[in-house]
């Protein structure tokens, strides 16, 4: 089922000062049949507003929400068809997991409402989804965090839904459950083939599993695409700094006669890009060391985290003091002095006012 | 598409369901709230209410024309108002500090200082907590008795003083201070009784403020005890005395006079209240009790 | 250490001096005292030991008067005002404006003074020769006849006394329900929500069971409260109950204690511990009896 939002919003209005915030801003995306989006974005950025939205516990204060075909926008959740996983999992701690997992088939009504033979069917179904058959008789506090989580998908599955929409689903286990947990919802979604939506700010977390990404900052979407089409050709300044780790470098630049100053110096070729002061961007891996490379840095030091080799070195232009270039070897990095070739297709150019993207062509890509 | 149609109704219904239970719950709340209101209302009133007036209603009227302060000359000039209400601010305020102090100092020493026998004696203390005050009232007015102590604030006083739990609120929060806070202190050579004036009381003020407003008001309010130990009117305390007034007050059944004297009593602890009334209200909800 | 031990003790000396005199003493003096038979207060004498203060007071008709009227109180207050706590604190925690209005309002009676505000509650359920009062004006609008609330038909003053206890027990309750209601997490309501739970279900199902210890524990401090009742008694029927036939266990202790029947410590003595017996196995039947049904 397509799960499609158009030009969405969301007022807040403050009692006492009739003050209005605007939680989510004219949206409009669409989640294709069958896919894992990742809604991102950074804390406040109205995304989980965004997925109450969809789940119907909220009201837009405008716009529509379609699945498939179908206006869903004033209906109430529990006949859209929505199954939700909360980033605290929400399990009733009274109730085992079994108990849990029955507990949206018991509440349907008359004819929707199945059988007690086939609600445990149903719950044994969705307990052997999630492999945690051995655990229906405990209850949540007797679960580990990954174990709950699972539970609470379960929960969310077994009405079979037709869109499952999850809030920060990883948030809450720690670094080594999350990978694990991670690679168990990207099974499950598509073992189901069901339409996934879910809000992260984890940007690893979002790239790794999703199928699409879509970038929210301040109630607005930033670019939507999938995740190494984003990650390679970000819309703008935000996306660009969002997306990655270690996260890109800014340095405050020139463009002059097609050429890329950053200091006064040239140090890229930038055809087709219009002139004026520019932001660019360059990805951690677009820096080439070169003893005779046009970008000339000095070399803090090396740094050697397992496989990854990362030079830091300052720059007069660069934002924050200083910047971080991941580099094959560390003789390399040692040989070159802090001097550098930039890889056009790591270079981003961004406008200084707007910060929206500021093209230019990458001829040997 | 008609699916969706059908659905669309039923939000509507669902919405207007939940507008008419919302009505009903207000109606409902308010309903409550006048309830507790109203006796408030109605003192007030009658004390604004003239003698004759009062006694001329046959049937009760719920408004008056003609406010008269008069009963109110009568509660403190008929009968020794101002001095219960004296007694009780003093008896309030010496129970409440000695409370506080004493309190402070066992609480200081459960929770900071080590000393042989502290787990058995802690435990002591809790299982006090289960005494009911209605036993140990028989022996403590044998005693106050014997002491010759009848119709005196120390009377009053004494027994009134400890309060199991308070002491034991304070533990938990003296415990709730960093025990660096405790080490720095010493290493700078500060003594305990300084180490508590200057840091742990600054630092648990809160619940201490909590406590002694908790206090005042069951000074203010307590009736058994001071009945039983005074029968001179000179230490009655406002319980005491409205009852007094109840029975032997203005040589007749002065119900508006009565209701003025209600009123005195009831306006200081009202008042005490609307200025504390977070701190009231999340203190008793940690467990205070009424009786 | 030597040193702390000292200090600690004297740290504790005020408290211990306290607690020792005023609440260890009395409580074993009290056992003494009900054990003794024809304990003379002005000679500090007696004959002999045994249970003639209890056979005397299980006889005394004004004792099976005051528990009769205890137990009455206990059974109707304690499910009463729970009940009622229930409902307004749900309303309560289910608005947003005004919210803060209410609750403050329903505090007001847990801050006033229960005699004070006991008289207003006479003045408004007595009738006089002047006038029958505001409630029998209000019931007479009903078509019910004037009822004398304060000195008349024994269920009437019990109306009365229950009405008042609920009026006086209800702050404390509304304030404990209302911030366990608080503090159930949120997203259990709007899982619910989701799954389509009608709301009788998700009060049966979630929030009931998630306040449960906290209704157990206003239904055990309800009912010790209860059996307490005393002051408010007085305030409603003046000092002497037993003559106005609403006396309670705690007013029975007391009367005999002291005032125009008092002078009898044994005896006093004597009905107190059966109070305390009687409210500790009430205690232990209501924590048996939850325990049984958190687990079940």
């Amino acid at each position: 089922m397509e799960i499609r939002v158009a030009h969405l919003t969301k007022h807040f209005y403050d009692r006492s000062r009739r003050q209005t915030t605007t939680a989510v801003s004219d949206l409009t995306l669409t989640v294709p049949d069958g896919t894992l989006m990742g809604l991102l974005g950074p804390s406040g950025c109205g995304k989980s507003t965004t997925l109450n939205m969809i789940c119907g516990l909220e009201k837009p204060s405008e716009g529509r929400i379609f699945f498939g075909s179908e206006d869903v926008t004033d209906l109430p959740p529990e006949v859209r068809g929505v199954g939700m996983v909360f980033q605290n999992y929400a399990l009733y701690p009274h109730l085992t997991v079994r108990q849990n997992i029955l507990f949206p088939l018991e509440n349907l009504k008359g004819a929707h409402r199945p059988s007690r033979e086939e609600m445990g069917r149903r719950a044994q179904e969705a307990a052997a989804l999630v492999e945690i058959e051995t655990l229906m008789d405990r209850r949540p506090r007797e679960l580990s965090g990954g174990q709950q989580q699972r539970v609470a998908i379960a929960r969310a599955l077994v009405k079979r839904p037709r869109v499952l929409l999850l809030d920060e689903p990883l948030s809450n286990l720690d670094a080594r459950l999350r990978l694990q947990t991670r690679e168990e919802i990207c099974r499950i979604q598509r073992e189901t083939g069901i339409t996934t939506l879910f809000v992260t700010h984890d940007q690893e977390e979002a790239m790794s599993i999703s199928h699409r990404i879509a970038v929210m900052k301040e109630g607005l979407l930033m670019q939507e695409g999938a995740p190494q089409q984003v990650y390679d050709d970000p819309a703008n300044l935000f996306v660009a700094k969002f997306l990655g780790t270690p996260p890109i470098n800014v340095l405050s630049g020139e463009v002059r006669k097609e050429t890329l100053l950053l200091d006064g110096q040239a140090v890229l070729a930038v055809p087709g890009a219009a002139e004026g002061p520019v932001w660019a961007g360059i990805r951690p891996e677009g820096f080439l060391p070169r003893p005779d490379g046009p970008l000339r840095c000095a070399l803090s030091r090396v740094e050697v985290m397992g496989r990854d080799v990362s030079m830091v070195c300052t720059h007069p232009a660069c934002e924050n003091g200083s910047l971080r270039a991941i580099v094959p070897s560390r003789r390399e990095a040692e040989a070159s002095g802090g001097a550098f070739a930039l890889r056009p297709d790591k270079v981003f150019l961004f406008d200084r006012e707007d910060e929206t993207r500021r093209p230019f062509r990458t001829e040997q890509a | 598409m008609e699916r969706s149609d059908n659905l669309s109704t039923l939000g509507r219904r669902a919405d207007a369901r939940r507008r008419t239970l919302r009505a009903f719950t207000y109606l409902g709340l308010s309903l409550w709230a006048v309830l507790v209101l109203f006796p408030f209302y109605w003192m007030v009133l009658t004390s604004f209410k003239s003698y004759a007036a009062y006694n001329g209603e046959h049937i009760p009227v719920l408004y008056t024309l003609a406010p008269t302060l008069e009963n109110y000359r009568q509660a403190f000039t008929a009968v020794p108002l101002g001095r219960y209400l004296l007694n009780t601010l003093l008896f309030a305020l010496v129970t409440t500090a000695l409370m506080v102090a004493v309190s402070t100092l066992a609480a200081y020493a459960f929770a900071r200082l080590s000393f042989r026998g502290k787990d058995l004696v802690f435990g002591l203390f809790l299982s006090m907590m289960m005494i009911p005050s209605e036993l140990v009232v028989i022996t403590n007015f044998v005693t106050i008795t014997d002491l010759d102590l009848r119709n005196s604030f120390p009377g009053l006083i004494l027994p009134s003083i400890t309060s199991v739990f308070y002491i034991y609120l304070l533990k938990e929060n003296f415990e709730q201070v960093p025990d660096e806070l405790y080490r720095a202190a010493k290493v700078d050579g500060t003594s305990d009784l300084k180490y508590l004036w200057k840091v742990l009381i600054p630092i648990c003020r809160p619940t201490l403020v909590t406590i002694t407003i908790l206090k005042i008001i069951e000074c203010w309010n307590s009736y058994v005890w001071p009945r039983l130990i005074t029968d001179d009117q000179a230490y009655f305390l406002v319980s005491n005395g409205i009852q007094e007034i109840r029975e032997n007050g203005f040589g007749r059944e002065n119900v508006p006079a009565m209701m003025a004297a209600v009123v005195v009593i009831s306006v200081p602890l009202i008042l005490l209240f609307l200025a504390f009334r977070k701190k009231i209200m999340e203190g008793v909800s940690r467990g205070g009790m009424k009786g | 250490m030597e040193q702390n031990n000292r200090k600690a003790w004297l740290y504790l000396l005020p408290a211990l001096v306290l607690l020792g005199g005023f609440l260890v003493y009395p409580l074993i003096d009290v056992l003494i005292y009900s054990f003794e038979e024809g304990f003379n207060f002005a000679s500090q004498t007696y004959f002999g030991v045994g249970l003639y203060n209890y056979q005397y007071v299980l006889r005394d008709p004004y004792f099976l008067q005051a528990l009769k009227n205890t137990f009455l109180l206990v059974l109707i207050t304690v499910p009463v005002s729970t009940g009622l706590a229930l409902l307004i604190s749900l309303g309560l925690s289910s608005i947003r404006p005004l919210r803060q209005l209410y609750q403050t309002i329903y505090f007001l009676p847990y801050v006033t003074n229960t005699l004070a505000v006991g008289l207003v509650f006479m003045v408004l359920f007595q009738k006089t020769e002047y006038t029958d009062g505001l409630i029998n004006l209000m019931l007479s609008w009903f078509g019910g006849g004037p009822v004398d609330f304060i000195d008349g038909p024994y269920w009437a003053k019990l109306f009365v006394l229950c009405f008042y206890t609920v009026w006086v027990v209800l702050p404390f309750k509304i304030l404990v329900l209302t911030s366990a209601l608080a503090s159930v997490n949120q997203d259990y309501y709007k899982a619910a929500r989701v799954d389509g739970t009608s709301r009788l279900r998700t009060f049966t199902r979630i929030t009931l069971p998630m306040i449960s210890p906290m209704i157990v524990y206003l239904v055990i401090t309800g009912f010790i409260g209860a059996f307490k009742a005393y002051s408010d008694a007085v305030a409603l029927f003046g000092t002497d109950l037993n003559a106005a036939g609403m006396n309670t266990i705690v007013g029975y202790v007391y009367d005999m204690l002291y005032g125009a029947s008092g002078g009898y410590p044994s005896y006093a003595s004597a009905a107190a511990i059966l109070l305390f017996l009687i409210v500790l196995t009430i205690t232990c039947v209501n924590l048996l009896v939850s325990r049984r049904q958190v687990q079940g």
